[in-house]
């Protein structure tokens, strides 16, 4: 019991973070503001739950222009997507214990 | 620790996250049944322009004269049930994004577009060489082909569903151009029946 526990990364403790790699899972990458209508969040919100998760290296930023406005889209690291992956099993391993 | 609740509703929104942040979901059965209502009863037009015309339609390049009149009318009916159907459809999309409080236009939206686009503006070209080498026979197969392409193509990325109506389309479309004489027919059982039949089946899955 104790060890699946552990398998739950509490860096996807937070419901925008689970969102936003949920979203970032199966997108090639999404931009800002597409993350934020999915979401549903604040511009601030949401910025600092992506900051947290880049600075874990999960997320990555790609910042390119389309025409003269900066467009910055985020994409899910293949260490991310372990990580999430793991942290999905390990869910679905404690239902499934507690059943 | 965590309720056991919890993780499954974890489990769920994470669910519903990936399949609203890739699938386009505002598409109503209702969509479905309306286009199936307007091709069928452009079906019957066209039968009648048709018939009262007693057109010969085969393989076999038809002479100048006749690519005239009721050609001419079957073409403008054929764009007012194409524009109703989208019409209707987008209309009815729109509607249930607002109650469900989705955005309509979404990476979703557009990918599902492009999908759907790239087989039928090929079809479409297609159709044009067609008519203009006079082989008319055939574009009522194609439709059908290209279309049922078109929404398998196009169903990654809204309800799997689609993908069923797809298959059903392009075996339709297949067999009419075997059957060539009876391509009204089969036309009329793809885009009719075939649409309301569909229709009826999402609307009491999802939408009950």
């Amino acid at each position: 019991m104790k060890t699946i526990i552990n398998n739950l990364n509490k860096a996807f403790e937070s419901r925008v973070r689970l969102g936003i790699m949920s979203a970032l899972a199966v997108n090639d990458a999404l931009d800002f503001n597409a993350l934020k209508d999915l979401l549903e969040v604040t511009d601030g919100n949401l910025a600092s739950h992506l900051k947290a998760l880049e600075k874990e290296d999960f997320v990555g930023v790609k910042k390119t222009f389309i025409g003269r406005k900066p467009n910055t889209r985020y994409y899910i690291t293949s260490l991310g997507k372990r990580e999430f992956e793991e942290h999905i099993t390990a869910l679905e391993n404690l239902i499934k214990s507690q059943k | 620790m965590k309720e056991e609740q919890e993780y499954i509703r974890d489990l769920t929104e994470i669910r519903s996250m990936m399949e609203r942040s890739t699938r386009f979901l505002s598409l109503t059965g209702w969509s479905g049944i309306m286009a199936g209502i307007y091709a069928l009863a452009g079906a019957y037009l066209a039968y009648r322009i048709i018939y009262l015309n007693e057109h010969e339609v085969t393989y076999n390049s038809l002479e100048a004269q006749q690519l005239s009149g009721s050609i001419l009318q079957l073409v403008l009916l054929a764009i007012v049930v194409l524009v109703l159907a989208i019409g209707t459809a987008i209309l009815l999309s729109y509607r249930k994004s607002r109650i469900k409080n989705y955005k309509l236009w979404n990476p979703a939206t557009r990918r599902l577009l492009i999908n759907l686009a790239i087989p039928l503006v090929t079809g479409g070209l297609f159709i044009i060489v067609l008519f203009s080498k006079g082989l008319l026979g055939l574009i009522a197969p194609s439709t059908l082909i290209f279309y049922g392409l078109a929404l398998l193509n196009a169903s990654k990325f809204t309800f799997e569903d689609v993908k069923y109506l797809g298959i059903t389309q392009i075996v339709l479309g297949l067999a009419a151009s075997y059957f060539i004489g009876y391509g009204l027919y089969f036309w009329a059982a793809g885009f009719g029946l075939m649409h309301i039949i569909y229709g009826i089946y999402m609307h009491l899955r999802y939408e009950k």
